[in-house]
């Protein structure tokens, strides 16, 4: 535990529990009031991750699953940022987690039933840890839209789904990276469950052609924000503490 | 007027039916990339306090269990120390305090191996009763579902939590059962009569 406590988290901001257009959450979304205590060590602590967990490749999707010489198929993309807290600093030491579908759409799971093929050179997971400014990046190949059983046509737009650990655990987020230029976004009902137009914004990376490797891979810029923490000078504590 | 200058957090999105192949992808059968799933083992050989077992289930507003959650628990270690970032000292070498099981494919069923934690105190000194803050995960959940889960053999009875809850009659949804000595179930309900307590915190 570096700082002092959190910013409450603005629910106003994330999706609602309970979103009828996105049909699955009716029946797994809380009904009651969430209760609030003030953070405690079990938030303001949380698990930390050193380098000695990474592979060499778990940041390159391109190559972590294929046959030694081959590589995945699709359109090669860098994902790069920063992990930053709402005050705008950089977290450093952040554990990033990231899986897809492959460039047809199609993810590597026993439960996924879409006719799209798979990849034998494409696991679909990555992840890293951010360096002392906060920042991450991987290659992978640009993820395909795919339809899913929702109503009768929906397609998610091509997205990367990203979990990250902040220094607490009350900072723990899963998120999903949405690409610039993408109609489906505004099509679909699970980017719907975000309420404004400003905050889905927040999760569609710009193409970066300052940071694209000519000839072999364009970029993506993401970043991402978790709940910043307040300064620890004037924390209110019982008097003689 | 001057600007704050503040950021917003990035809005969650559900965790989607295929959480497992980025969180827990030798489970969900991608072998070669990570050695292990990250999570899997919580306590090693020499860890200290008594060593208990967890099952349970999460189940929706139908009473359908989730077949396709994660979960993800963080709790001290059996002195109440959490293993990293802890003010108070450095926690038990052999004991992770972090532990991500998903829910089995046909049953939603998980169990996972720990110790029983120490107890912690609260931000006004007063000590809380033993508990594990759970983080539940899965398609249809819109962001992260937070929860704990304190043990009907401790002393209950003088917890800061438990004790600002306005409806008493929700604090057992917060109680695991004793199945035996160092098993326990604990069930989580996402609606319904018997709704789990969920915090903001
Ligand atoms: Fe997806």
């Amino acid at each position: 535990m570096s700082d002092g406590n959190y910013f409450t988290r603005d629910r106003s901001w994330h999706p609602p529990a309970y979103t009828p257009s996105y049909k699955t959450s009716v029946v797994r979304s809380p009904n009651k009031a969430l209760i609030s205590f003030p953070p405690t060590l079990s938030e303001q602590t949380g698990p930390v991750f050193g380098h000695n967990i990474l592979g060499e490749l778990d940041n390159d999707l391109i190559h972590n699953f294929a046959q030694p010489g081959e590589s995945a198929i699709g359109q090669r993309i860098i994902v790069h940022g920063r992990v930053l807290d709402e005050n705008g600093r950089g977290v450093p030491g952040a554990l990033v987690e990231f899986w897809q579908a492959n460039a047809g759409g199609r993810y590597r799971h026993k439960k996924e039933g879409y006719l799209a093929p798979l990849d034998p050179n494409f696991g679909g997971c990555g992840r890293t840890i951010t360096d002392a400014e906060g920042g991450y990046r991987f290659r992978t190949v640009k993820p395909g839209p795919y339809p899913w059983p929702n109503r009768q046509n929906d397609w998610r737009p091509a997205h990367i789904h990203f979990s990250i650990f902040g220094s607490g655990f009350g900072q723990r987020l899963i998120t999903q990276m949405y690409f610039e230029g993408d109609p489906l976004i505004w099509q679909c009902p699970i980017v719907d469950t975000i309420p404004s137009r400003e905050a889905i914004e927040t999760l569609i990376a710009p193409l970066d052609m300052a940071n694209t490797i000519p000839m072999d891979a364009r970029a993506y810029k993401f970043d991402i924000v978790l709940r910043g923490r307040r300064s620890t000078m004037f924390e209110n504590r019982p008097e003689g503490n | 007027m001057q600007k704050l200058n503040l950021l917003k957090e990035s809005p969650s999105q559900t965790a989607g039916p295929y959480v497992h192949i980025g969180c827990v992808p030798n489970f969900s059968g991608i072998h070669g990339v990570y050695p292990e799933d990250l999570g899997a083992v919580m306590r090693r050989e020499g860890a200290k306090g008594q060593p208990i077992t967890i099952k349970g289930a999460v189940w929706d507003g139908t009473g359908t269990p989730l077949k396709d959650a994660l979960v993800e628990v963080w709790q001290p270690d059996a002195d109440g120390i959490f293993t990293s970032g802890d003010p108070r000292g450095a926690g038990d070498p052999n004991f992770s305090g972090w532990g991500r099981f998903a829910g089995d494919y046909d049953t939603g069923e998980w169990a996972f191996e720990t110790v029983k934690p120490g107890p912690v105190p609260f931000p006004d000194g007063r000590m809380q009763a033993p508990n594990i803050t759970f983080w539940v995960v899965a398609r249809g959940i819109n962001i992260g579902l937070q929860t704990r889960m304190y043990f009907p053999d401790e002393d209950n009875s003088a917890d800061p939590v438990l004790g600002r809850m306005e409806h008493k009659n929700r604090v057992p949804t917060l109680i695991a059962q004793k199945e035996s000595e160092g098993v326990y179930r604990f069930d989580i309900r996402l609606q319904g009569h018997k709704e789990t307590v969920f915090f903001d915190v």
